[in-house]
């Protein structure tokens, strides 16, 4: 039998993959990229979780702790969360989704993957030169004029980073606008592409303002202009309004598209479709939308005047309900379903579970007097990790299972995959639970040193990340084995409705031989041909 | 130790209990939806699973009632938390007029408190049971937060401007006082303990000789450095007035020479001394010199206690 050509295979120079516009193979070069700030701010974490588990230093100086706490946050936030669902997942899968061969600006693709890799070296350079000791948020004045460390180094790799950001967000939009296939109506479109078009909405909006922020502070800094340091006549408050301007929304820069993720999971291992297909299509636009407004939250004791604090509370309360709009509208999905608890599967129930409890604690942050109390405790800490490593994060690697077949063309071991899910589930609710305990009993973030009384439930916490981290560790392991030993991926391997599934694994560089017509809606699961491979021979020769 | 100690904070204050209401109320919520949603999922899981490949579930598309049904409910859940939780902001917000005002100031990494007989301490604030305390609050450097979790109280500390917190302590002992805003190396050392004493054990405390700054009140303190930097020769009424009149100024409204008018309160006296230029008072000629870099923090909030004593308003009702 001769081997087919396609994506993966039809060159092997190290050039072919550097100068690539192909949007599947742009789209596995931010995969290791990731990857590997994702390692990076992991080790980060497990290092400084160690550290806590006595209520005294014992290996590390709070100099030390409190770069090891900036370099987890900065890494995972700026050089992952934000980047990861959009950048791997959705570069491979949106143009592929769309009934088309690429995006419509592949050399801006691959640009962006220069441009986000060139952020990712400056980041990693302030970290190498001696690390960052401002905690990822940046708080003037103490970053502008008080912190000794690569300040402006490390703010300058997520300007740059900003930047790849915007550039595949414009890709995005262009592409969902002018270059679905026939037939491929708005209500049409899977509800990746919808959580994929909110996103870059709120990408092109709000990043040049952190860049803007970000320039600000790098000015006053080396130029000793007074913009937030009051010693200058700035205003240090100033400054957490334009940084929140953009993080708030950020925070659904990286949930949107795990939401998109989880909806094409659960729409195949329950062979339906979503339930309430617009409504959840809509609430990712409404969360969009209201997402820009509730930044204040963040700000109750900053000094903010109350009544600002009283509009964004009751803002804060609302952005709540689209997001649980959706998630009722998953779980009546599944009533009625055929339903496999396949490895992506489980990380989609996981996430669900997970997300479910890091929203309704949002709701005790958006409450102001519970605020004033949780604020900058390790409630909060609680909070955001079951939002981004509870949600996002599983989001991320159920997609990653879910597309590993069309990917690599390879299938990983099943057994192994629903065993680190589930240990994943475990060992995530280990070390974040006891969080939101320790966080209203009063402990305060960002702290080296703290009360013995707090000692019992960080021990839990470290261990817990223990076995979160074993349960990473597992599952890049098998993953790798299986681009070597991995049994090889039929088309279809899950038996799936969507385009992705209707080319062979892996595809051939320009997607599909003949460009399709879409006849149907998303998730037509009582259609016959979704449950069909198709013959690799028929598009391959074409 | 009772196992819920381990698990809640202790209630120190007249707040701690309304704020624990609430919070144990959205805990009810929570775990209401966590179990129906973690039900729901296992009951679907369980009675649809894949029985054979050849499953061809039937079509479902929605439902608009129930749509409605499960954006409505949440919206009346999350109303009732708003006000709830807005209704006991609003009283965190204001401190009442009586409340007994405690001057304090936050550096890298240390607190200083000074009440109101001049007394001061470092890390430590003792405080008077059932007695209403309103902390004055400004920052030599960064921001930082000075966080009671017993009382359930929490403001930043802001460089350049003063910010403020009350409490009323219900229960005599000793309580962790934290920063919770990151301010650099030692962040996790900036914290200190809170004593509260019974009323009359604290009005002997404050009263003793043993502080380091225990020979004037703020007032005093305020009204030496205000004939010691000449202020007097322009604000005095006697001296012919190059400057407006203090007395009776604060609280009521001023009006500048570009139009424009502002309640006067401890943050504008402040930024008169450090900039004058920034709002010049109808009918004046810029020609007040900065008293940046001539005087610390502490000493401002003592000027501005003293300017506020003018008025015969010992405590102020503005809030930052």
């Amino acid at each position: 039998m001769s081997t087919r050509i396609h994506y993966l295979n039809v060159q092997h120079t190290v050039g072919s993959w550097l100068f690539s516009l192909d949007h599947k193979r742009i789209g596995l070069m931010y995969l290791v990229t990731m990857m590997l700030f994702f390692g990076l701010g992991g080790a980060a974490a497990m290092m400084f979780r160690i550290e806590l588990m006595t209520p005294d230093p014992t290996y590390i100086t709070s100099e030390t702790y409190n770069r090891l706490f900036t370099m987890h946050g900065i890494t995972m936030i700026f050089f992952f969360l934000i980047p990861s669902i959009p950048a791997v997942l959705g570069n491979f899968l949106l143009p592929i989704m769309l009934g088309t061969r690429d995006l419509a600006f592949p050399k801006l693709n691959l640009a962006s993957w220069y441009v986000f890799t060139a952020g990712g070296l400056l980041g990693l350079g302030a970290i190498i030169f001696g690390g960052v000791e401002t905690g990822w948020t940046f708080y003037t004045p103490y970053s502008s004029t008080y912190a000794n460390s690569n300040v402006i180094l490390a703010a300058l790799g997520i300007f740059v980073a900003g930047f790849a950001s915007i550039m595949t967000a414009i890709n995005f939009i262009v592409t969902i606008h002018k270059m679905r296939a026939p037939g491929l109506t708005w209500f049409r479109l899977p509800l990746f592409v919808w959580a994929h078009y909110a996103t870059s909405i709120i990408i092109v909006l709000g990043t040049p303002v952190i860049a803007i922020t970000i320039l600000l502070v790098a000015i006053e800094r080396i130029f000793q202009v007074g913009i937030f340091d009051p010693a200058l006549g700035g205003d240090p408050v100033l400054f957490q309004h334009l940084f929140w301007f953009y993080s708030h929304p950020a925070v659904y820069i990286m949930i949107l598209p795990g939401m998109g993720v989880i909806s094409e999971i659960i729409a195949c291992f329950s062979r339906k479709r979503i339930f309430g297909y617009n409504v959840v299509a809509m609430s990712s636009l409404a969360i969009a939308i209201l997402g820009f407004f509730v930044w204040g939250h963040h700000m109750f004791v900053s000094s903010q005047s109350m009544y600002a604090g009283m509009i964004f509370s009751i803002l804060s309360f609302l952005v709540a309900i689209p997001s649980a709009i959706k998630v009722f509208n998953w779980v009546a999905t599944l009533y009625g379903g055929s339903i496999k608890l396949d490895t992506p599967m489980l990380y989609a129930l996981g996430f669900i579970g997970l997300f479910t409890i890091g929203g309704l604690t949002g709701l005790f942050l958006a409450s102001m007097a519970i605020n004033v109390h949780v604020h900058d405790t390790y409630f909060v800490v609680a909070h955001f990790h079951y939002v981004m490593v509870g949600g996002m994060v599983m989001a991320f690697f159920g997609g990653v299972h879910f597309w590993w077949p069309k990917m690599t063309g390879r299938m990983f071991n099943e057994t192994l995959g629903r065993i680190t899910a589930v240990l994943i589930f475990l060992g995530f609710n280990f070390t974040f639970f006891p969080q939101f305990i320790v966080g209203y009993l009063g402990m305060p973030r960002r702290y080296h040193v703290y009360p013995e009384e707090f000692q019992w439930l960080h021990i839990l916490s470290t261990q817990g990340a223990g076995i979160l981290g074993l349960g990473y560790l597992l599952m890049f392991g098998y993953l790798i084995v299986s681009l070597v030993m991995g049994k090889k991926a039929s088309s279809n391997p899950w038996k799936a409705a969507g385009l992705e599934w209707r080319i062979p694994s892996p595809p051939v560089t320009e997607n599909f031989v003949e460009l399709p017509v879409v006849e149907h809606e998303a998730y037509a699961y009582t259609e016959p041909d979704v449950y069909e491979d198709v013959p690799a021979e028929e598009s391959s020769n074409g | 130790m009772k196992w819920s100690e381990s698990l809640f904070p202790e209630q120190a204050s007249s707040f701690a209990a309304n704020v624990d209401a609430l919070y144990f109320f959205l805990i009810g919520v929570s775990m209401f939806f966590t179990i129906l949603i973690g039900a729901l999922i296992i009951v679907f899981v369980l009675r649809f699973r894949r029985r054979s490949d050849s499953e061809r579930p039937e079509e479902i598309h929605g439902h608009t009632g129930l749509e409605i049904f499960w954006t409505a409910v949440p919206l009346v859940l999350v109303m009732i938390m708003f006000f709830w939780g807005a209704a006991i902001f609003y009283k965190q917000f204001r401190p009442p007029a009586d409340a007994m005002e405690i001057l304090v100031t936050g550096k890298q990494w240390m607190w200083k408190m000074q009440h109101p007989t001049g007394k001061s301490e470092i890390n430590d604030l003792h405080i008077p049971l059932g007695r209403p305390v309103r902390l004055t609050m400004t920052s030599e450097d960064v921001i930082h937060s000075m966080y009671i979790p017993a009382f359930r109280a929490k403001a930043d500390v802001v460089p350049g401007k003063y910010t403020s917190v009350w409490f009323k302590p219900t229960k005599p002992g000793r309580f962790h006082l934290f920063c919770t805003e990151y301010c650099g190396a030692e962040h996790s050392l900036m914290k200190g303990w809170v004593y509260v004493l019974p009323a009359e054990e604290y009005d002997l405390w404050a009263a003793g000789e043993d502080g380091d700054m225990a020979e004037m009140t703020p007032v005093e303190a305020g009204e030496r450095l205000f004939n010691n930097l000449g202020c007097a020769v322009c604000h005095n009424p006697a001296s012919g007035a190059l400057g407006p009149y203090l007395s009776g100024r604060f609280g009521t409204n001023i009006r500048f020479n570009d139009g424009t008018t502002v309640v006067v309160d401890e943050d504008y006296i402040r930024e008169s001394i450090l900039y004058p230029m920034a709002k010049v008072v109808e009918g004046y000629q810029p020609i007040m010199p900065t008293y940046q870099g001539q005087v610390n923090e502490l000493q401002l909030m003592h000027l501005v206690a003293y300017i506020r004593s003018l008025s015969g308003d010992q405590t102020a009702s503005v809030t930052p």
